[in-house]
């Protein structure tokens, strides 16, 4: 027999297991829409691969993973993609994130699966066929598993744990797939051994589930594996991952350290469910196993489609009329679901509240130090001192006390006699200093960016100043060039040399003045060739009354504007002339 | 007494020469008060301040020439943070603390004038002449410097929406209940 561990602090909350236990799962029956949210995952958010109005097929990729923690999306039934667009998310915010919607056809007809032996492939084709199969963590961390299937190059991969504890009251849909699918959710276990290579495989359930632990005793046996099925003291949170590594294997994480810098990897049971399901049968995840109880007239476990409306999904369980909202997950660390939002990957329970289920808190009363958060913490955290800094904004000494260890399990709010909402305040901080690094980080990009327009500026200043000094120099040189043959020229026509001195300066200088003159005229030349005069194309009439005019005008003596008096006789018969042609229709 | 008047006079030089060669053996670089002053400034380089950019506002500040409430980006937590660092007294900032913006260019009556690019602090701002503009929204600060020479005034400021990504946990409040 296996020598367990303790870890510090815990609860013992009512479990409320039971009402959800008296019945097998069920399929759920299929919704009249399914909102699938493209973001299901820890990491990147998938791109759409497809668009409004196509028709998607069951297990249809519906999103593309878009980097290495990124795991890919599904459409759970065939149908007609409605719209790729903002939608409700199953997040505390209650805010929309990018979705697929899905109006089903009925046919429920699937995608061509092709099962493969996992035992023949390369060790990377496996994880890359998981990330294609959206295979993440459903214990509620919803971290891509694939990702946590690569065995550390430097510590040896000592134990494999895998999570049946179950710890969270209310929730019993691991349970339930323990006691059902044992023989898929052991194969699914050797798929991740077979990729880790640990010495050990080590199954911890928690002992208030008897059944679950016998039926995977026996698959275990029936499969001829040395997979250690172990019951655990049922003790909140023993099943959180660095807890359960704990009690099973006696190793304790380090703050900012990983399991795997201990050789130890640790994975949910329906994660391992789904592996196998993926990988033997080519069934991506689609669908989930989900609690639904607390207030509701018939609690049990439903296989639910991924994308299934909340409002749906509850009426299956016909919730009681006192029902004022549902929570998404347990009553520790669950957080009340927006109504109009669709059930993901993370969905583990549906919890209907009522005022007598979950009376509301009495009003906080101050923090008495008495430490009892300190002695419930199963991180060995100090709460007390975590809440006083967090209440006062004081974030930096939130993290000298180690807030990011805290797994927010809610053990210390359970136990504060004041009613404080501890993990409140440390979510609150802990968002709050997110927040902050990602102003630091913009504000240093944007600094750079403006300290390298500076340079470039100063650069570009330069380097125009020193083109012109280079052309500037390049012309004086060039004249140097042609005063040079000029003189020469002009010393060999004239016989006495102090005149051709005398001369040189003067010729250069005349032909300077030509060379203007030239281009100006040139220049004149070009605007009277590029703009049309109102002069031309007149009416005869017009043309006549012109000629007439400027007949006064000569009379007169009055020389005609824009044209020297020379030329105006030259022109006066020729222009009424030629504008008549032209006018001529 | 001589001995005396020698042994102060040799320890004063022999002080005087270690303290003349830490000068210059560990001498600092640049004005370190002015870059803790930089690191707390937003980084918009906006000119709201009246100074050409975070840099010589952080250096204003240092010189005691200028006020450390003229930052409207960095808004009242900024004030209290130059405050805390310089040990002057915490004041109202001088305009109104404005969300968090970006800049958005209505790319239907862009004309390509360039204008704009020349504008951006950040060169956040792509485009060519007489092609469309765009801005890119991860990089832009907010400043509005590229707001005013717009000549046909195709440039709106929007706050930065909240998303999943950016969204905070609020801090906790307790709700009062009327009672009677």
């Amino acid at each position: 027999m296996l020598q367990l561990f303790k870890f510090r602090g815990g609860v013992k909350p009512q479990t409320n297991k039971t009402p959800s236990l008296g019945e097998p799962i069920a399929v759920a029956p299929l919704p009249t829409r399914l909102i699938v949210p493209l973001h299901q995952s820890i990491g990147g958010t998938p791109d759409p691969l497809i668009a409004p109005g196509d028709r998607v097929l069951k297990g249809q990729r519906i999103g593309g993973a878009d980097g290495w923690i990124s795991s890919a999306v599904h459409a759970p039934t065939s149908g007609t993609v409605l719209a790729v667009e903002e939608h409700v998310a199953a997040h505390p915010s209650g805010l929309p994130t990018l979705s697929v919607i899905i109006e089903p056809d009925g046919r429920d007809e699937w995608i061509a699966r092709t099962p493969v032996d996992y035992r023949s492939l390369a060790p990377e084709s496996v994880r890359e066929m998981l990330r294609d199969a959206g295979v993440v963590g459903l214990g509620g961390a919803v971290f891509p598993s694939h990702a946590k299937l690569t065995a550390s190059k430097t510590v040896p991969m000592e134990e494999l744990v895998i999570n049946g504890a179950e710890c969270e009251p209310f929730i019993t849909c691991d349970d339930l797939l323990m006691r059902e699918r044992a023989d898929e959710v052991v194969r699914g276990i050797g798929i991740f051994r077979d990729l880790l290579r640990p010495q050990r495989v080590l199954i911890g359930i928690e002992d208030n589930k008897p059944e679950a632990v016998a039926a995977m005793k026996t698959a275990v046996q029936a499969l001829g594996e040395n997979f250690e099925v172990i019951a655990v003291p049922t003790r909140y949170p023993a099943g959180g991952a660095k807890q359960l590594i704990r009690v099973l294997t006696g190793k304790e994480v380090p703050a900012a350290k990983r399991s795997t810098d201990l050789g130890v990897q640790c994975f949910n049971v329906a994660t391992a469910y789904t592996a196998w399901r993926a990988i033997a049968h080519g069934e991506p995840v689609i669908s989930r196993i989900v609690t639904l109880t607390g207030n509701v007239e018939r609690p049990r476990n439903w296989e639910v489609l991924i994308g299934t409306p909340l409002a749906e999904f509850v009426a299956l369980g016909q919730p009681k009329p006192d029902t004022n909202g549902y929570l998404m997950g347990g009553p520790m660390m669950g957080f009340e679901m927006p109504s109009d939002a669709p059930l993901v990957k993370a969905t583990n329970c549906i919890i209907a509240g009522s005022p007598t289920l979950f009376p509301p808190k009495a009003p906080e009363m101050p923090c008495i130090r008495c430490g009892e958060c300190a002695k419930a913490c199963p991180h060995e955290l100090q709460p007390f001192e975590l809440y006083w800094f967090a209440r006062a904004k004081n974030f930096g000494k939130t993290q000298e006390y180690h807030i990011f260890d805290c797994i927010e399990c809610g053990c210390c709010s359970y136990v504060c006699p004041s009613r404080i909402p501890l993990v409140q305040y440390f979510r609150f901080a802990k968002s709050e200093i997110w927040a902050r690094e990602r102003e630091k980080k913009a504000a240093d990009t944007a600094k750079t960016r403006f300290e390298f327009r500076n340079f470039r500026e100063e650069r570009e200043k330069a380097e125009k100043a020193e083109r012109l000094a280079k052309a500037a120099a390049a012309k004086a040189a060039e004249k140097k060039a042609e005063a040079k043959p000029a003189a020469e020229a002009a010393a060999g026509a004239l016989a006495d040399a102090p005149a051709a001195q005398a001369a040189a300066p003067t010729d250069a200088e005349a032909a300077k003045k030509a060379a203007i003159a030239a281009a100006m005229e040139r220049a004149r030349q070009q605007r009277e060739a590029a703009q049309p005069k109102n002069t031309e194309a007149l009416t005869p009439v017009q043309q006549r009354d012109i000629a007439e005019v400027d007949a006064r005008r000569r009379q007169a003596g009055i020389e005609t504007p824009g044209e020297p008096s020379g030329t105006a006789d030259a022109n006066a018969p020729a222009a009424p002339a030629a504008g008549s042609e032209e006018a001529r229709p | 007494m001589l001995t005396a008047i020698l042994i102060m006079a040799l320890g004063a030089v022999v002080l005087g020469a270690a303290l003349g060669y830490a000068s210059i053996k560990f001498k600092v670089e640049g004005d370190p008060l002015v870059d803790k002053i930089d690191a707390i400034l937003p980084q918009t380089q906006c000119g709201q301040c009246g100074y050409p950019g975070c840099k010589p506002y952080a250096e204003a500040i240092s010189k005691g020439e200028a006020d450390i409430n003229l930052c409207p980006p960095g808004g009242m937590e900024g004030v209290q943070r130059l405050a805390d660092l310089l040990g002057r007294e915490v004041k109202p900032l001088e305009a109104e603390e404005k969300p968090k913006q970006v800049a958005i260019i209505d790319e239907q009556t862009c004309i390509g004038c360039t204008l704009c690019i020349q504008a951006c602090p950040v060169d956040a701002i792509v485009g060519a002449a007489k092609q469309m503009h765009t801005i890119v929204e991860s990089l832009c600060t907010g400043c509005e410097l590229c707001v005013p020479p717009c000549p046909v005034e195709c440039i709106r400021m929007e706050p930065v929406a909240e998303t999943i990504d950016n969204w905070k946990w609020k801090y906790p409040v307790i709700e009062l209940k009327k009672v009677a």
